[in-house]
């Protein structure tokens, strides 16, 4: 056990770090309160900049445009971004999920054409796995696949597709054999969003942005060749993108709900409760220190996780806890800053009146989503229950 | 950046896993327990055979020298198999306050004999007022020592006990004059406390007593580890249960509402694991937050194995309730553990005095004392 950076690890920091002192575009904090439409070409903007100093697709092979190194400098990548208060990169999906799903099942071919220009931000990626009768149950989703020469024509309806409004491309699954049980007929297609017979409508949420997205598609025509891994065994190239879902994604995580820690700390000393700072009121001091330190906890989680994956080469059972882990520790952070903020938590950004320009109130809500996206917090509990303790199925 | 164990690690872990599986099993827990026999001398021997008595302390003391993540190893180890006796008071919190307080003499003749397995010791700290803060130790020790201490683990089968008065730690032989020890029959059918009284007892200064903050953020990063080894082998008894217990023509362990209460035990267990890990690299390390690392981890295994040993109790349904099961014998340990040096609500102030309060930078953030 060696929780010091090793030479190598430094080197990489100390390159990165100032680099995006130097390059973090100073206006991200103003930018923020724009929609996601009117700010999306800024955050591609931002990625063509990373592309272009080398710092994208850190563990993804360098013969496709990353830079070939290994799974702890991802981790420290993710780390810089969120302690500079980077803004997110654009192609989030592709570069968190989509490119790794390519790099481990994807044809020669597939490499070379889609990586770079994920790597760019030049095609944004969408994913087209859930519908509005598969969730959960993803394997009973309905959208079909039929072969017509060297195409297939694909019908059905897919829905919470994270930025589908933008998307060039989308990583789609598709049922190519009806008759097969339902997790062997499944097809992973890459189709190209401009295709005719799509049609995008986008979702409002809770928050009143629209992330999502509905995407409709009808006799859409996809080449063969955009089949990634073999035909009727998508279910493994889906599970191995959701994998990623909960891979080095969250590495930045911990450093931005630390800042959010910390920030409640301080708003803790200007605001009163029961006669003295609230920093004071024992009850206030026992929230806030039970948040810090489950936001410990997830990062020392995190770095067995890490440490397992890349000395084994695959996430060990650890690994699946930390889905549950950050997402209800979030909803609990959330509602604290709400019990500290008391009035102020619910302001909108537009009342003058109104703390840290609103994020408290937008917090609260979207973290409601945590616990439902990229895979249920009952999901995951019988992933550990049936994969990890060996459980038996329980549906 | 490595989180892992390395080899020797490893070994470390797997070897003192099969020592107690081999000369500790449930069967001996139960049978020292049961007789009320406070532990088992010839086992204690074999541990020091094995290097146990001595494993973070300094070869010249006949120590073996490792470090606290080697030690939090073993103390997993010994939770899991539920050690009866006073390896931890001894080992963990009386040899960690000698090497750290107590001067170069005082080390050879009391660490030394701790080391090789010759004697056994613990610390007397809290007071009738129950709180763990140094700051109550109010007790005086002007060379002799009057009053009494109260939940002193082991006392009766330490030859020397340790007190942590106003003016800092002194030591008490066993045969003092004026030394009285009574039991306080408690929950932990393992582990035993008792009342302490002195009137007029001679008492040892050691040292200078200013590094008896770090000294307890040893003992208590190696009680979490010993909570965590307690907490896995709970869970294992209960997965295993569940596979096995058949209700509606199935393993109840396919139903969600008990399925998902494992998942909860493993998230917790594997999450104390992390903490209890860290926090002994942060103090072998001393790293910046070491202290604060090590209330964190006491802070979320005193809570956690609460609530493991909840509900592996109750999906072990009455079985779980029952008296030959050796649930109860770790929900009584888990208890004692989540009160000693500190509940979570006590862990939780004084990480707010950490990290919420301006911290003077005279005292690094590390001063027991004044939390």
């Amino acid at each position: 056990m060696d929780l010091n950076l090793t030479s190598e690890e430094i080197q990489f920091r100390d390159e990165f770090r100032p680099w995006l002192a130097t390059n973090v575009p100073a206006d991200w904090a103003e930018r923020r309160e724009e929609s996601l439409d009117s700010r999306f070409e800024y955050l591609r903007a931002w990625q063509r900049k990373l592309f272009e100093g080398g710092w994208t697709g850190v563990s993804w092979p360098k013969q496709y445009g990353g830079r070939g190194a290994n799974l702890m400098l991802q981790v420290i990548f993710w780390q810089e971004m969120a302690l500079a208060s980077a803004p997110p990169m654009a192609n989030t999906l592709g570069l968190g999920l989509i490119g790794p799903t390519i790099i481990a099942f994807g044809t020669e071919a597939q490499k070379t054409r889609y990586l770079a220009k994920i790597l760019s931000a030049e095609e944004i990626w969408c994913q087209g796995f859930s519908e509005p009768n598969a969730g959960s149950d993803l394997a009973s989703l309905q959208t079909e696949a039929r072969l017509d020469g060297n195409f297939y024509v694909v019908n059905g309806l897919k829905t919470w597709n994270s930025y589908g409004w933008v998307a060039d491309w989308c990583e789609l699954v598709v049922r190519t054999d009806p008759n097969l049980p339902k997790h062997k007929g499944l097809t992973v297609l890459l189709v190209d969003m401009k295709s005719p017979g799509i049609i995008v409508r986008p979702l409002r949420q809770i928050t009143g942005e629209s992330e999502f997205a509905e995407v409709s598609f009808r006799d859409v025509r996809v080449p063969v060749e955009n089949v990634v891994g073999n035909v009727n065994q998508g279910w493994d190239v889906a599970i191995g993108t959701l994998m990623h879902e909960r891979g080095t994604f969250g590495a930045g995580l911990q450093i931005t709900f630390r800042r959010n820690i910390e920030r409640l700390i301080e708003l803790a000393g200007q605001l009163r409760r029961n006669g003295k700072s609230a920093a004071q009121d024992p009850l206030v001091r026992q929230k806030l220190a039970q948040c810090y330190a489950e936001i410990e906890v997830m990062r020392w989680n995190q770095m067995r996780a890490f440490s397992r994956i890349s000395a084994a080469g695959v996430p060990g059972p650890e690994g699946s806890i930390q889905k549950i882990f950050w997402s209800e520790l979030n909803q609990r952070l959330q509602q604290v800053a709400q019990e500290l903020l008391g009035s102020y938590g619910q302001l909108a950004g537009i009342s003058p009146h109104s703390v840290d320009k609103g994020i408290w109130a937008y917090g609260y809500l979207r973290s409601r989503g945590n616990t439902i996206e990229a895979g249920t917090s009952e999901i995951q509990r019988n992933i550990i229950g049936h994969f990890v303790l060996g459980l038996p199925r329980s549906y | 950046m490595q989180f892992g164990l390395n080899e020797s690690q490893e070994i470390l872990k797997q070897n003192a896993r099969q020592f107690f599986a081999g000369e500790c099993p449930m069967t001996h827990v139960r049978r020292l327990a049961e007789s009320k026999q406070p532990y088992d001398p010839a086992l204690w021997s074999k541990m020091a055979a094995q290097g146990y008595t001595g494993i973070i302390f300094p070869e010249r003391y006949d120590g073996l020298g490792l470090g606290k993540v080697e030690l939090i190893l073993l103390m997993e180890e010994a939770g899991r198999a539920l050690l009866p006796g006073p390896f931890w008071s001894t080992v963990a919190l009386a040899g960690a306050v000698i090497d750290a307080v107590a001067t170069d003499a005082q080390k050879t003749r009391y660490l030394a004999p701790i080391c090789r397995g010759e004697v056994r010791s613990t610390l007397a700290l809290l007071e009738a007022g129950a709180a763990w803060d140094l700051a109550d130790a109010k007790l005086a020790a002007n060379g002799k020592l009057t009053g009494e201490k109260l939940f002193v683990l082991d006392a009766d089968v330490a030859d020397f006990i340790l007190v942590a008065a106003q003016s800092g730690v002194v030591l008490v032989e066993a045969q003092a004059p004026g030394l009285s020890i009574t039991p306080m029959p408690a929950l932990d059918l393992t582990r035993n406390f008792y009342a302490v009284q002195f009137k007029e007892t001679p008492a040892e200064k050691l040292g200078d007593g200013v590094n008896l903050a770090r000294a307890l953020d040893i003992a208590t990063a190696a009680l979490v580890a010993e909570m965590v080894g307690g907490m896995q082998r709970v869970l294992d008894l209960t997965v295993d249960y569940a596979k096995m217990r058949k209700q509606f023509g199935k393993p109840i362990g396919t139903f969600q509402a008990v399925q998902h209460q494992c998942a909860d035990m493993y998230l917790e267990t594997e999450s104390s694991r992390s903490a209890a890990y860290y926090a002994a690299w942060a103090l072998e390390h001393d790293a910046r937050d070491a202290a604060t690392a090590t209330s964190i981890a006491k802070m979320y295994a005193s809570d956690a194995c609460r609530q493991v040993g909840n509900r592996g109790i109750q999906i072990h349904g009455g079985n779980g309730f029952a008296w030959e099961n050796d649930l109860h014998l770790y929900y009584r340990r888990a208890k004692t553990s989540e009160t000693m040096l500190g509940d979570a609500t006590f862990h939780r102030e004084r990480i707010a005095r950490l990290v919420i309060d301006p911290v003077p930078t005279s005292c690094g953030g590390n001063d027991r004392s004044s939390r």
